[in-house]
């Protein structure tokens, strides 16, 4: 259960925001009536499968899709050869049909749509690739070696031309200043976002060459623009995309940029000339859909005698794999906790990215920032010891507080992290259970996020339209996406409050660009912060139209007006009054009348980072503490979570119980992180493409989770509000890492945390690669 | 299998089914490895119930055959035929919600809802057999079917008051 430790500011007692009310669409999910993608049906629709690459770098030579194409019921098959190319990911270097070569086993070949599935799975095989296998690489480092094979030969290097550095401050001052100095290596696999609806997406063209896209993005305007492209390949100028958003079976990252398989799908579509849906396979969901890459952390830390911090210093590798999606672009996140997780003057981060023949990388839950803290919050601990301070008193000593400016430029409004540090320790009883080695121990690890939006783009904006009708029904039109996290309550909760109505008046519509106003898209934890502000100033300027009208309806000034309930009163006296229908009515029925329309574009106060990376990016700063107890059996290496505590300071919770569920539902995932979950490779091939081999938690592996909700009032949040999606797993691998050396004496310095390792390899860091 | 097939054109043998789904009576053709959850989603339009893995490791396929939980991407169609089948939208009597589907929407034991389906089936399954389960048994009764939103802990808080409830209404 959760504890509120902070009271509700301001006085005013709220009616819907900070209530612990059901999510909207819970009732259509728990009757089996929500429309994912897997459900989607349209007359005369094709199904389209894809043809995988069988190397994992490799010439093609040729390509006889004859078989395929005589195969009765199939009505399209495509490959880089008969269509336009189009080139996918922010660099532009992924080809959605491959030609020449590929680049990895789960490159996309060819494209078949056919009748049936089991008519497309048949052409697909009777498609015939000639390949000339070529030298491959899988080790970034090797990757990065001269006269390793090259990816892209073009580029001339395997290297990405992102060379991601920060500097802060003088690190080599600041490590001739420390007393103790820490220097280790970290290493983190490959894991993968394991959504039970698998990807995938339906493309239909309207006779006028418009098209539509259903589709469970994470970002629905920016897909837009990239669906814009494909037709522009395909020659159809000045014609619509429109996407619309089916119920998302979960999304993590995952479905943050679009991917080959969608333009397949439009191919498909387009020359079929016909609507065809494509949806993977698990298998296919496993080796093909992007995923959270491995790294390498070089890592130093130091501090004072008197346990200050003086600098930090970090160098990192990372697997791009084959091509690049946004897992090139995390160490802009990763430098987050890097620069401004404590108190740290000097910091220098460099990240190289590094193309391979691996899978490649994308967002996933955290977006780097995992990883990063795993490495910083591991080695702090370590540092702590080594100047002799207790790590969670080190951690008080050196904590982030309200107000402060952090070198990398962040303005730090709220700052719970004390409060959470406290909590988590009376919660972990920290000072009875600590420091036995019996075999039993506690850890904790903090954690930095953004919690009011990121300014990645030049917008970090949201819009949101409202109208109200004749009953004083409210419809909320919001550009945001809600992938199970409760986006639609939240939103509505706001509205709710802030327009005098009850939340069941309300109904949240998200999911159609032909409707909505834009929205960057549901990432970096920013949909409450950034799409709640956008439902709360569209309410606001509702409420404003709907008390002027009033004013003239009850002859008192606008500015002693309010509604509650549904009924606008005066507040200097309440008996005059007048039920909000009526008020709405008044407006419509007559010559001359209105209608209450409000919409607002909110665009988080918040810069870009500059050339040298630092800037206010965020409008808000989350910060979290995850505590664990651990039990390491000694015969078998096995780490069991006796206890799970994490202390979050949220702003404030607009709905508790949604909000205990983001914290349970990410400490799930990075438990998982921490003690099982690693997509296993072998030459890139992934070796566990299914649940039985790829381990994540089930009901018997879930430890009770003690949720702890700290409340500290944003200034610029809605009601005080901070994003949380992503932080909830943020801190889990440290706490735990942190603990099982509590319990053994045993640094483990890679992830997963598996019974071998703890068993035969106490130092991680002597071990290259999870493969 | 003692049942007939009807061989077509091309060679391939198909079988008549006739299978009692949420009450009523539904005859089809299917081939021999069709399996049951494509003739519910295909077919019959039932498409509440979830493919998550079709290898019977996630459960979100999961149906009531004579009232025991299967992963139905696991049972061959013929092999349902003559047999009762529950599905989600099943469960539902007159438009009143089950309780344990009352109880997922009011402790937040749904996100993006993939798994909800063939959890509630789990549970359902759970609860006919042992209507007040300990927490360790409703553990072991749903863990075939994954989630990876909720942490589980909302669910099975869920299942713990739906059969308190359903225990409360019986006495």
């Amino acid at each position: 259960m959760a504890k509120v430790l902070e009271p509700e500011s301001g006085g005013v007692a709220l009616q819907a925001v900070g209530k612990r009310l059901p999510k909207l669409d819970a009732l259509d999910k728990v009757q089996g009536k929500a429309v994912y993608i897997h459900d989607l049906k349209m007359p005369r629709m094709l199904y389209g499968k894809i043809l995988w690459s069988r190397h994992a770098h490799a010439r093609i030579l040729n390509i006889d899709t004859s078989r395929a194409e005589k195969l009765p019921g199939v009505r399209a098959v495509i490959t880089g050869y008969n269509t336009p190319e189009i080139k996918v990911g922010f660099l532009k270097d992924n080809p959605v049909l491959k030609k020449d070569k590929v680049r990895q086993y789960r490159d996309e070949v060819a494209a078949v749509a056919a009748e049936s599935l089991e008519i497309a799975e048949e052409a697909v095989r009777l498609i015939e690739v000639e390949y000339e296998p070529l030298p491959a690489v899988f080790d970034p480092v090797e990757a990065m070696r001269e006269g390793a094979p090259l990816i892209h030969e073009e580029k001339g290097s395997n290297i990405l031309k992102l060379p991601w550095k920060l500097i802060c401050g003088d690190p080599d001052e600041g490590r001739r200043q420390a007393d103790f100095v820490v220097e280790e290596t970290f290493l983190l696999p490959w894991v993968t976002h394991c959504c039970l609806g698998t990807s995938g997406c339906l493309a239909e063209f309207q006779p006028g060459g418009n098209l539509t896209v259903y589709s469970p993005t994470q970002i629905r305007y920016l897909a837009q623009r990239d669906f814009l492209e494909a037709m522009a390949a395909l020659g159809l100028k000045d014609k619509r995309v429109r996407v619309v958003s089916t119920a998302i079976g979960g999304a993590f990252g995952s479905k943050l940029d679009t991917y080959p398989f969608e333009f397949i799908t439009i191919l498909l579509a387009y020359y079929a000339g016909r609507p065809v849906k494509l949806v993977f396979s698990r298998e296919e969901e496993f080796f093909a859909t992007p995923a959270r890459q491995k790294v390498e952390a070089k890592i130093a830390q130091g501090c004072t005698r008197e346990g200050r911090l003086t600098f930090r210093d970090v160098e990192m590798v990372l697997d791009n794999g084959a091509y690049t999606s946004w897992g090139a672009t995390t160490p802009s996140v990763m430098m987050m906790p890097i620069s401004s997780l404590y108190k740290v003057p000097n910091v220098r981060y460099t990240a190289r990215c590094v193309y391979t023949n691996n899978i490649y990388a994308t967002a996933m839950r955290g977006y780097g920032n995992p990883q990063a803290t795993f490495a910083i919050e591991s080695q702090i601990d370590a540092l702590a010891e080594q100047a002799g301070f207790d790590p969670l008193e080190f951690r008080m000593l050196n904590a982030n507080t309200a107000g402060e400016v952090t070198p990398q430029g962040f303005k730090v409004g709220s700052c719970g992290m004390k409060e959470c540090l406290e909590a988590v320790r009376e919660s972990l009883n920290w000072n009875e259970k600590r420091g036995k080695r019996n075999g039993r121990g506690v850890g904790v690890g903090s954690l930095i996020h953004v919690g009011g939006g990121a300014r990645i783009y030049k917008s970090d904006a949201c819009g949101t339209i409202i109208k109200l009708d004749d009953f004083a029904k409210v419809t909320v039109m919001s550009g945001a996406t809600d992938m199970g996290q409760g986006s639609d309550t939240v939103i509505a909760q706001i509205v709710a409050e802030e327009l005098g109505v009850c939340i069941g008046d309300i109904k949240v519509i998200m999911g159609n660009t032909d409707l909505e106003t834009w929205d960057v898209g549901a990432h970096a934890s920013r949909t409450t912060f950034v799409a709640g502000n956008s439902a709360l100033y569209a309410a606001r300027s509702a409420k404003e139209q709907i008390l002027a009208l009033a004013a003239s309806l009850l002859n008192e000034p606008q500015e002693d007006l309010a509604i509650k309930n549904s009924v606008v009163y005066s507040r200097r006296n309440p008996a005059v009054s007048m039920q909000l229908e009526r008020v709405l009515r008044a407006a419509h029925f007559k010559t001359g009348g209105t209608q209450i329309v409000a919409s607002h574009f909110y665009d988080p106060p918040t810069q870009m980072l500059d050339k040298e990376m630092k800037g206010n990016f965020s409008a808000a700063y989350t910060y979290g503490v995850h505590g664990a107890e651990v039990e390491v059996d000694r015969e078998t290496g096995r780490v069991e979570i006796l206890k799970y505590v994490i202390a979050m300071d949220v702003g404030k919770a607009i709905n508790p119980m949604l909000l205990e569920g983001q914290l349970e539902g990410g400490a799930a995932m990075g438990i998982g992180y921490s003690l099982m979950e690693n997509l296993q490779t072998e030459k890139g091939k992934v070796l566990n493409p299914n649940f039985l081999d790829y381990k994540m938690l089930t009901f018997a592996d879930m430890p009770e989770i003690t949720s702890i909700i700290v409340e500290t009032g944003e200034r610029f949040g809605p009601f005080g509000a901070k994003g949380i999606g992503e932080p909830p797993l943020v801190g889990s691998a440290p706490a735990i890492a942190n603990a099982v050396y509590d319990a053994t004496g045993k640094r483990v310095r890679s992830l997963p945390l598996t019974p071998e390792k703890l068993l035969f390899d106490a130092d991680g860091s002597e071990e290259r690669g999870g493969e | 299998m003692s049942m007939e097939a009807i061989t077509d054109k091309h060679g391939v043998k198909r079988y008549l089914i006739t299978l009692n789904v949420n009450g009523d009576s539904y005859t089809k053709v299917v081939k021999g490895n069709t399996v049951l959850v494509n003739v519910l989603r295909d077919d019959l339009d039932l498409t509440g119930t979830k493919k998550g893995c079709e290898l019977g490791d996630c459960g979100s396929c999961t149906v009531l055959m004579d009232g025991k939980p299967v992963n139905s991407c696991l049972v061959l169609a013929v092999e349902a035929d003559g047999r009762e089948i529950t599905t989600i939208e099943g469960l539902a009597q007159h438009e009143q919600l089950d309780r344990l589907q009352d109880s997922f929407v009011n402790h937040a034991a749904v996100q993006c809802g993939y798994c909800t389906p063939g959890m509630i089936m789990s549970a359902k399954a759970l609860l006919s057999k042992n209507p007040d389960p300990t927490e360790q048994e409703v553990r072991e009764a749903i863990a075939g079917n994954l989630c990876r939103c909720t942490g589980y802990v909302n669910i099975v808080k869920a299942v713990l008051a739906a059969a308190k409830a359903e225990g409360g209404a019986a006495r």
